[in-house]
């Protein structure tokens, strides 16, 4: 009799979880492989705008980024609310960007200098001022091959 | 001996656990975006701009003006974002002299350029204008240049620009050069 009250009192058996390292493996290598470490702990807000024609930004190790946004709230108090440019993980000024510039093309091998692209990655809210001023520095630091950083997406937004 | 060898057996109850700790320590450190945008390549600089000494003949030249009001001005008139992007390649596609072969456009309006190795897109944005309405208006001039390349090389080669070889890519290019000037901002 005992034999028979133990079988029917079991309930439903518990889920394997043999399984489960496996896919959680399984998410983490896909995690990854498809993602880079972050490199920069962002300061302003970037908020890219979109475009369709776009390429990809190839060889990361020969590009270089400049982050243009308005400051974070976190950060509003120490610099405002106008938009400023963040060159590695300090708040820095225009006229700073050409020795960021050279020192970054510096830390280049030599035959590959000429590649060297700058990234400007600036949020959609940015007045083309600021944008100006940094190429302009850029042209002086002659560092001419730039990529202006986008999001996929049609360029028409309810606004236009 | 057989006992000893049934008890090595280690729990890996704990090993979801690792593994998820492990997880969490990637989604945290790293981004998944992928960096893109429009390339573009500046002018060397110059202390003193020098006037240009080759002459533009004004029929070959295109200019877009961009106002602080994120207003498009196209050649002296005022059109939306979304018919830049035809009257761009309209105006590059042109045939005025009759010169370029593989332009299909019969039509040679009198204000578009010659062929297009003459024509100059100038772009030209107010200091106020937003970067967003500025990458879109580089976005549309971009594509209008490369759906005039798609559109050749699908003539040409039966197959889409992006996949020619880089022979066919560099012929494509020089049919047409897309010459974008950019002018320093003034008060618009």
């Amino acid at each position: 009799m005992s034999k028979f009250k133990k079988k029917s009192g079991g309930g439903t058996p518990g889920i394997s979880t043999a399984s489960l390292p496996d896919i959680v493996f399984m998410l983490l290598f896909f995690f990854m492989v498809t993602t880079v470490m972050r490199e920069v702990t962002l300061k302003v807000e970037n908020t890219k705008p979109r475009a369709t024609e776009i390429k990809k930004l190839e060889r990361k190790s020969l590009v270089t980024y400049i982050y243009v946004g308005k400051p974070k709230d976190m950060y509003a108090s120490q610099l405002g609310t106008e938009p400023v440019l963040q060159l590695d993980d300090a708040i820095a000024r225009v006229n700073e960007i050409k020795t960021f510039v050279i020192s970054s093309r510096e830390e280049i091998n030599e035959q590959e200098r000429p590649l060297m692209t700058v990234s400007i990655k600036a949020d959609e809210d940015v007045k083309m001022g600021l944008i100006t001023d940094i190429k302009q520095e850029l042209r002086k630091a002659n560092s001419l091959k730039i990529n202006y950083s986008t999001r996929k997406g049609e360029v028409f937004g309810e606004d236009r | 001996m057989f006992s000893k060898r049934n008890s090595a057996e280690i729990n890996a109850g704990s090993m979801a656990d690792i593994a998820f700790l492990l997880l969490i320590f990637f989604l945290v450190t790293t981004t998944m975006d992928v960096d893109a945008g429009i390339n573009r390549k500046l002018s060397p600089w110059e202390d003193e701009p020098k006037p240009s000494s080759a002459l533009i003949h004004g029929k070959n030249i295109f200019t877009v003006l961009v106002n602080s009001q994120n207003k498009l001005l196209v050649e002296d008139e005022l059109v939306d974002l979304r018919d830049l992007r035809q009257l761009a390649k309209d105006f590059i596609n042109n045939n005025g002299d009759g010169s370029c072969d593989y332009c299909l456009s019969s039509a040679s309006l009198p204000n578009s350029s010659v062929n297009p190795h003459k024509a100059v897109i100038s772009l030209q944005n107010d200091r106020a204008t937003s970067y967003d309405m500025y990458m879109a208006v580089q976005n549309e001039l971009a594509a209008a240049y490369n759906e005039l390349r798609n559109e050749l090389s699908m003539r040409r080669y039966e197959k889409e620009f992006d996949a020619l070889n880089p022979q066919q890519m560099a012929d494509i290019k020089a049919a047409y050069p897309q010459v974008i000037s950019e002018a320093e901002p003034v008060e618009l």
